[in-house]
């Protein structure tokens, strides 16, 4: 049975301890898109992630991707998961002591019994698809932030994996990397037959590839919708994010007394 | 002043309750790596691999320690024992000295430092850059992966490392008190060989040496993989692994010995 | 690094401990032959052993023939029950007598087997005629004193 949702999210709960950090969600993640997951550090965005990729066990809700839920699986069915999913971090966390054609190769050794022959190629055409072909013997210490961060997503598709998630793939990155980035995002999930769910908060930069936008802000989804809906938005925080506007929802001044008081103008126990 | 006090107790309380749950999760995290050992023979190259960062790193300090550690306990022995005419029995004190105590005990305190504390900056880097979360997300088991090949390349190199110490320590004291301070070499040799036995002495050195490989090795590999992934959170766990594993040998030390050395 | 290079590295590594170990085994312990094939026991019975240890060494004639398998004690006789390993190279007659000596003046104590002239030897498991115990200190100074207060009676009765 092929469901036309790779991810579900229902409802789910999550608590770091005591701290509740998601307050009821439900996402849906239909098959063959990429949706970005946007809101400011803190609303819960990189705990979606783990979520998805059992990581973490939600203390609410299900968590389902292909249609069963992640929190029932045990390790090795939960192993057997992840190896169809590819997931790019926030600055790449290549293996340092390795080449890049090390480890692009990486998984191919481990997971496959393929010949060191067809490891070469498939390693060699993951570089190409991403423009470093040329740089595979170089060790990750030489190369720059825009590289590694797209060695890593050779490395994250080394296995032309179902899913694949992006922990803020934008972040330090300088303009030309940046488009360079999102076009690779969007191409190689066109070509992989992929599903790609992007948890980012540069705006600019996603609203350009994505087909869908979830929009959370202290663990609730508030806001959701294709990449025009969420530009036209009416909502107050969907709007300040979008617009990097200084004051709305999100307050510009941290909480304080009144500034009159700071300043010595007002006695302080008026 | 009751305060401070209750506060001082509250705090103590507080420490202990920590060490303790501390303590029992290292407990499991080590019974992990046991289990999940199986990797690390599997694909022994992965193992050899860290035989050579913890042993022929280590092999430099070692030997030059062992070196001087021999000949200081030459020349003391030597200085002491000539006072009682017994200077021939400097080779005795020598041998037992280092098979028995200095050997697998300083040699442990060095590998502490060295190769202890590169494992536990390694893997704390290692965490704080994702990596471990990526082998995690990548479908391969961490611990069987990075961990246990370091655990058993430590285990496996202690004793080894520890058996080279005592034996360039004898070399050691033999230079200075045969060669240079004119000890019969046959009395130095002889009285030695009289007085080493190879199961009580020789034996128990290396059963010490293996025991406080386990010890150093597991405690750095807790304090990397536990270590808060943060530039201080590293700094501190490679601290904390030196003084913990220093005195985790100290203190097995003392309970080895005793069992081993005292008593019919 | 590579793998070739490396791996030769750990095989030096490995080779120089493995020789190291064999060296603190050969030349600087005494590799002892005792195993039981090589040896024998023989069982020595003492009113005292002082301080006598397991693992203690037997001579004869300053030269180490063996040592002291167990120590124990005989609930029905009250005396110490030492067995002895000794190397099958030497063979003892059946009166030989064992004693226990101190090295040097006040160190470890080892049996002493002073061969005596029966023409049949001491077979496995055999036990010793002839035994002598420890020189307790207390005892020795209690028969020095025992001795002079019996050597200055008959002068104080004298009087």
């Amino acid at each position: 049975m092929v469901t036309e949702n790779l991810v579900e999210i229902d409802d789910v709960e999550f608590r770091y301890d005591v701290r509740p950090v998601l307050k009821g969600i439900h996402m849906h993640f239909p098959r063959g898109k990429v949706i970005a997951v946007m809101g400011l550090s803190g609303c819960g965005k990189t705990t979606t992630l783990r979520l998805i990729a059992g990581q973490l066990r939600p203390t609410r809700g299900s968590v389902r991707v292909a249609g069963r839920p992640v929190q029932d699986l045990d390790q090795k069915q939960l192993y057997a998961l992840r190896r169809r999913m590819g997931m790019l971090f926030q600055f790449g966390a290549l293996f340092t002591d390795m080449s890049v054609f090390d480890n692009v190769a990486f998984q191919l050794r481990e997971h496959t019994d393929l010949s060191q022959a067809v490891v070469r190629d498939l390693v060699m055409m993951k570089l190409n698809a991403v423009g470093l072909r040329g740089a595979h013997a170089l060790m990750p210490a030489e190369l720059s932030g825009g590289m590694a961060r797209r060695v890593a997503l050779a490395r994250a598709i080394a296995l032309d994996p179902m899913l694949i998630m992006y922990d803020e793939p934008f972040a330090g990155l300088d303009p030309i990397s940046l488009g360079v980035i999102g076009n690779l995002i969007r191409r190689l999930n066109d070509a992989l037959g992929a599903t790609s769910i992007v948890v980012t908060h540069d705006v600019q930069e996603s609203l350009k590839i994505v087909d869908h936008v979830y929009f959370m802000s202290e663990g609730v989804v508030v806001a959701q919708g294709s990449a025009e809906e969420i530009k036209a938005a009416r909502e107050d925080y969907v709007r300040q994010f979008v617009h990097g506007e200084m004051d709305g929802p999100v307050p510009f001044h941290y909480a304080g007394p009144a500034y009159r008081r700071d300043l010595r103008l007002e006695p302080a126990h008026g | 002043m009751d305060n401070l006090a209750v506060r001082a107790l509250r705090h103590i309380g507080h420490l202990v309750i920590d060490g303790v749950w501390r303590l029992g999760y290292a407990s499991r995290f080590f019974l992990l790596v046991l289990l999940r050992s199986g990797p690390s023979f599997r694909r022994f190259p992965l193992t050899i691999r860290e035989i050579y960062f913890a042993g022929v790193l280590s092999l430099i300090i070692i030997l030059v320690s062992g070196l001087f550690v021999g000949m200081v306990l030459g020349l003391q022995g030597y200085d002491t024992l000539q006072r009682f005419g017994s200077e021939e029995a400097v080779g005795t004190l020598v041998a037992l000295s280092l098979v028995r105590e200095l050997g697998p005990v300083v040699c442990a305190l060095l590998f502490a430092s060295r190769a202890g504390s590169a494992m536990t900056a390694e893997i704390g880097l290692m965490k704080a850059t994702e990596q471990i979360t990526a082998l995690d997300m990548m479908a391969i088991d961490p611990i069987a992966r990075i961990v246990g090949p370091r655990f058993w390349g430590g285990v496996l190199s202690m004793p080894l490392l520890a058996a080279l110490f005592s034996a360039m320590g004898v070399f050691g004291g033999y230079l200075i008190t045969v060669v240079l301070l004119g000890v019969d070499a046959g009395a130095f040799w002889s009285q030695m060989q009289a007085s080493v036995d190879l199961k009580e002495d020789v034996l128990n050195g290396v059963i010490k040496s293996i025991v406080f490989g386990v010890a150093v090795t597991a405690i750095a590999l807790f304090e990397g993989y536990d270590a808060p992934p943060t530039a201080e959170g590293v700094s501190g766990a490679t601290t904390r692994t030196v003084v913990t594993s220093s005195l985790a040998v100290l203190a097995l030390d003392f309970v080895l010995t005793a069992i081993m050395f005292t008593g019919a | 690094m590579d793998r070739r290079v490396l791996d030769l590295w750990v095989g030096i590594f490995v080779a120089a401990g493995i020789a190291a170990l064999f060296v603190l085994a050969l030349q600087v312990s005494n590799a002892s032959t005792f195993n039981t094939g090589e040896s024998y026991r023989v069982i020595a019975e003492f009113d005292n052993i002082g301080g006598l240890r397991v693992r203690a060494p037997v001579k004869s004639a300053g030269v180490l023939v063996g040592r002291v398998e167990s120590i124990g004690f005989d609930n029905e006789k009250f005396v110490a029950r030492v067995v002895l390993r000794l190397d099958r190279r030497y063979t003892f007659p059946k009166d030989t007598i064992a004693s226990i000596l101190t090295s040097g003046l006040l160190g470890e104590q080892y049996i002493g087997l002073d061969g005596g002239g029966d023409p049949e030897n001491l077979a496995d498991g055999e036990k010793l005629k002839l035994t002598q115990s420890a020189v307790v200190l207390e005892r020795l100074i209690g028969q020095f004193l025992y001795g002079r207060a019996a050597e200055g009676a008959p002068a104080g009765e004298s009087k």
